[in-house]
């Protein structure tokens, strides 16, 4: 996990103007962890549901606080996708840095410590070490947006932060709760097995659950708390947007499932029915503005939102399927996002206009580029064959078995997705091309190269998700038979 | 009648008596010494009176006695944690000090005229500021110690009288400084005569002046509860005053912008930690047998401080006055560690106010380098750009600004969630929930100023940043680490205070 931090220390003191050196350094460092992850990854047990790769050190004994790290099924894919998106986006990004209000090395020092907060965030395992580095990994994003962004940057930063610092804050509030509860109850601790343990009034718990989903929910971001991601993914840089959409924001559907159900049960299940509205509410909605998008990158942004609100629903629905769709999802979601945003920040750079109306006929002109947007597009609208498919089919399923209503009206979600996706792709890439597109350059080597790997995954897990899911499988049926639940239907599904 | 010599325990006292001997003989080199020669010598001498007496607090760490004074002072590990940061702190500020630029050449000259003019012109600079803020600092030093009443309102006045003075030095905008004095001055006249209405109905309560006596009363009960109440009330006003909690907090942005900015930093930071110092004693001591009578009210306190601090300083354009609002949302946040009254709420106050000061002087550290030619530049309009023509001033100013709001990984946001939790483990609950709201309301000025340094077009109007003299530069990279291995890893001071922080009765 510090291994970026090494990387970000190298490039610290590169001296001034080794832009380059800056950059293969980062790339190396990313490369490096994402090594390290996929050994752990293979390393990992699956069918043992504890938590593994264990490291605990004492960090504040007087306060219970341990530095403690480990991962389980979820965590791990999240890192997972996290180590793989790093050096695609810097590779991707190569000249995105320039241009911004600082240096290129203060970019690549910022991506770095940032991937080290991704890895941080998702393996903690005490909630005060969690919290901590979910507050402190705004502020690279906050530098990012603000510093390397386009246009309006310093007002969506500020919106950014603002937002997720209240919500922030109010978890923090919950927290303490918990800290003091648990002292209380035999000891002072942040373990999250011991707080799950916690015994509380259900008006507590209650509460206590609202502080932390408000503050996952403006993270996320489900419906009402969006209105920030829109503005802050058109402002930042490509790179920077996959990053803050594809790996920050899971951390709010990661902390519903490793934090709401597991230390609330009984108010998650309480409250259940409103989230469930929401999400189906996040769905549609988000589709609907994304219909309306004018602008790609709060096109894509829109569209994120109706994705989170199905991978709320099925962390929601409370059944195995749901469970492991919605991990799924938030997998696939990185990678067709990240396709999106990348190639989409290429066709604006090439063509200097983020306007969709601005583009015609790409097919013609640069057809790698086209096609490559338009197999991402197609997996954001979760085509069969392709990765999303598979986590919306699980989530829709997993859903139906418990709100078939919910399911009904969240499946016109997909139908307006082939709608927001289909639409610019036809005006974009098809037909003939008009003025300002005719010369504008295809995807050179390195473009390539970086794309690669992520249109593969989107292929490859369309057709042959089992490995994937053979690891969450048992970690979503240990969250729902946690939760008390037991699934209401035979289960499908590859167990 | 037959005198008895009091007992005194020398080495229990020293640092005190180290510092009040320093500030006599820095009197005599103002008197005596060639003009040249002073600001160096004086420098020399209150630096070493203050490393000395932080080395015999170091020695006497551990050691508790309540007759170190004839019972007047008592020495136990609260004593020692908070002189120790009394005098952290204002080595730091001596730092910002030891910069004449900002000091009047001679104060006692009518602003503008001819007389000023030529002291400016000769470049013989008045020093008496050293041996000031010494008796101030010793003061200070009296103040958290102090367990009788009479040995606590001298020790105020100690405190209080050199910085009337200190605020009103000011080189530049010398009517501004002058007219802070005053108000500084003449509102505390009124706290003062507060604090000694509390002491005589306090006095009229128990027949004691003494702390043990008045705790004995309450214990004891049987007395008078309308002399207790009106004692507790005058005598806390007197406090509050010090430390700038709404509502006697009407003087601190008028004196936080006219004094001269490292007077307004060793202010801001040390007499908060002795006035705390002073409050944790009598809250947790004498008083705490009639929480019912106070906790309400000054958690009603603590919640508009922290409130309205952090609202007005919103609206702030100015950012010394801005800082000015900033403290007063944190004497609420401290206060609610005092209201918390338990061993925890008593290590996160001191622990707070230590974090807090220094983050304080560095801050005002920050501010004396922005000038132009007229002097330091405070309108935030003019701090626009800032990031670009000096990364070093800018980067620390935010670090310290998101050490205020309380961001992870500074010292700030540890103190917070210690003296928060504290404060929920006691049941003040509401007062938390105030805390965080107004953390939350307090985030957005601090980034507000982050946003103009780093991501506003610089205006080009002369305003630059002064290449920091090896002095200031100490202060501000010493307040910078402290700032963030606090916040890293806070562990040894934090069981160090939960080692020795206690009182003894």
């Amino acid at each position: 996990m510090l291994l970026p931090l090494v990387g970000a220390s190298v490039i610290a003191v590169l001296p001034k103007g080794s832009e380059k050196a800056a950059k293969q350094a980062a790339l190396l460092t990313t490369l490096a962890v994402m090594a390290t992850t996929i050994a752990m990854a293979v390393g990992f047990q699956r069918d043992n549901v504890d938590l593994q790769f264990v490291e605990k050190y004492a960090w504040i004994p007087s306060f219970g606080i341990n530095y403690a790290l480990g991962v389980d099924a979820i965590a791990l894919v999240l890192i997972l996708m996290s180590t793989i998106l790093a050096p695609v986006v810097v590779l991707a990004g190569w000249n995105e840095s320039q241009g911004g209000r600082w240096s290129v090395k203060t970019f690549y020092i910022l991506v770095l410590v940032l991937e080290t907060m991704m890895i941080g965030v998702f393996a903690a395992t005490d909630v005060f070490l969690f919290y901590v580095i979910f507050e402190a990994m705004l502020i690279p994003v906050y530098f990012l947006i603000g510093g390397y962004g386009t246009g309006e940057r310093s007002a969506a930063a500020v919106k950014f932060l603002i937002y997720s610092l209240v919500g922030g804050l109010l978890m923090l509030a919950s927290i303490i709760a918990l800290y003091v509860m648990s002292g209380a109850q035999g000891g002072h601790t942040f373990d999250i097995n011991k707080l799950s343990q916690l015994t509380m009034s259900s008006t507590t718990q209650n509460l206590l659950f609202l502080g932390f989903f408000i503050a996952f929910a403006i993270k996320a971001p489900v419906w009402p708390f969006h209105t920030w991601l829109p503005d802050a993914a058109q402002s930042a840089t490509p790179g920077t947007s996959v990053l803050l959409l594809g790996v920050l924001d899971k951390v709010g559907t990661f902390g519903m499932i490793r934090y709401c159900l597991t230390l609330f049960p009984e108010a998650s299940k309480t409250f259940t029915p409103i989230i469930m509205v929401l999400a189906v509410i996040s769905i549609i909605y988000g589709a609907f503005l994304a219909i309306g998008a004018k602008d790609i990158k709060r096109l894509i942004a829109y569209t994120s939102i109706s994705h989170f609100g199905f991978i709320t629903m099925g962390i929601f629905a409370m059944t195995t399927q749901g469970q492991s769709g919605a991990i799924l999802y938030m997998f696939n979601h990185g990678f067709s996002t990240a396709a999106l945003f990348l190639v989409a920040g290429w066709m604006i750079s090439r063509r200097g206009s983020s306007t969709i109306a601005d583009f015609g006929g790409l097919q013609r002109v640069t057809p790698i580029l086209a096609w490559s947007f338009f197999i991402a597009g197609l997996s954001s609208l979760a085509l069969p064959g392709l990765s999303s498919f598979v986590s919306e089919f699980l989530v829709l399923v997993g859903t139906f078995t418990r709100y078939p209503v919910h399911a009904v009206i969240a499946t016109f979600g997909i139908v307006l997705a082939a709608l927001y996706i289909l639409i610019p792709v036809q005006k974009a890439l098809h037909g003939p091309t008009t003025a300002g597109n005719e010369n504008l350059k295809d995807l050179n080597l390195r473009e390539k190269i970086a794309i690669a790997p992520v249109v593969a995954i989107i292929v490859v897990l369309g057709f042959y998700p089992s490995p994937l899911l053979k690891v969450i499988n048992p970690a979503a049926s240990h969250v729902i038979s946690q939760m008390g639940y037991a699934d209401p239907a035979p289960t499908i599904g590859d167990k | 009648m037959t005198f008895t010599a009091p007992v005194l325990s020398y080495s229990l006292l020293s640092p005190i008596l180290i510092l009040l001997g320093g500030a006599l003989v820095g009197v005599l080199v103002e008197a005596f010494v060639a003009k040249a020669l002073r600001p160096a010598i004086q420098l020399t001498l209150t630096l070493g009176a203050l490393l000395l007496s932080l080395m015999q607090v170091w020695r006497i760490r551990g050691q508790e006695s309540l007759t170190a004074a004839m019972g007047s002072v008592t020495i136990d590990g609260t004593a020692v944690l908070i002189q120790a940061s009394i005098l952290i702190i204002s080595i730091i500020s001596i730092f910002l000090i030891a910069d004449t630029e900002h000091f009047a050449a001679l104060p006692a000259a009518l602003p503008g005229s001819e007389e000023e003019r030529n002291a400016l012109k000769s470049g013989n600079q008045i020093t008496e500021v050293y041996p000031l803020t010494l008796f101030a600092i010793a003061g200070m030093m009296i103040f958290p110690i102090a367990s009788d009443l009479i040995t606590l309102f001298v020790a105020l006045e100690v405190l209080s009288l050199p910085l009337y003075l200190m605020a009103g030095l000011s080189r530049r905008r010398r009517l501004a400084s002058q007219e802070s004095a005053l108000k500084y001055f003449l509102l505390g006249a009124f706290s003062s005569a507060f604090f000694l209405f509390g002491a005589a109905y306090l006095y009229g309560y128990s027949a004691s002046i003494t702390f043990a006596g008045i705790r004995e009363a309450i214990v004891g009960g049987g007395g008078n509860d309308v002399l207790l109440l009106i004692g507790i009330a005058f005598l806390s006003i007197g406090l509050l005053f010090k430390v700038g909690a709404v509502p006697f907090h009407a003087w601190t942005p008028d004196v936080y912008q006219g004094a001269p900015t490292p007077i307004t930093a060793f202010m801001a930071a040390a007499t908060k930690a002795a006035a705390f110092g002073a409050m944790l004693r009598i809250y947790y001591t004498v008083f705490s047998n009639a929480q019912w009578s106070w906790t309400p009210v000054l958690s009603g306190i603590a919640i508009i401080s922290m409130l309205l601090g952090s609202l007005v300083a919103i609206a702030q354009r100015d950012v010394k006055r801005m800082l000015a609002y900033s403290s007063i949302a944190h004497a609420g946040f401290l206060l609610t560690g005092v209201i918390a009254l338990n061993k925890a709420g008593l290590d996160a106050t001191i622990f707070y106010l230590f974090a807090y000061g220094i983050v304080t002087v560095g801050a005002f550290g920050v501010v004396t380098l922005v000038r132009d030619s007229a002097g330091e530049v405070t309108d935030l309009n003019r701090w626009k750009g800032l990031g670009k023509r000096s990364p070093f001033a800018a980067a620390s100013f935010a670090l310290f600004l998101l050490a205020f709001a309380g961001i992870p990984l500074t010292s700030g946001f540890i103190g917070k969630f210690s003296i928060f939790s504290a404060a929920y483990e006691s049941g003040a609950k509401g007062v938390v929930i105030a805390g965080v709201l107004s953390s939350a309301i307090a985030a957005f000025f601090y980034i507000r100023v982050i946003v103009l340094m780093f991501f506003a077009e610089s205006v080009e109007d002369g305003t630059s940043v002064e290449i920091p003299s090896i002095l200031t530069r100490t202060t501000i990279v010493f307040a910078v680490i402290v700032t963030v291995a606090l916040g890293v890893y806070p562990a040894p001071l934090l069981d160090f205070i939960t080692d020795i922080a206690s009182f003894i009765r």
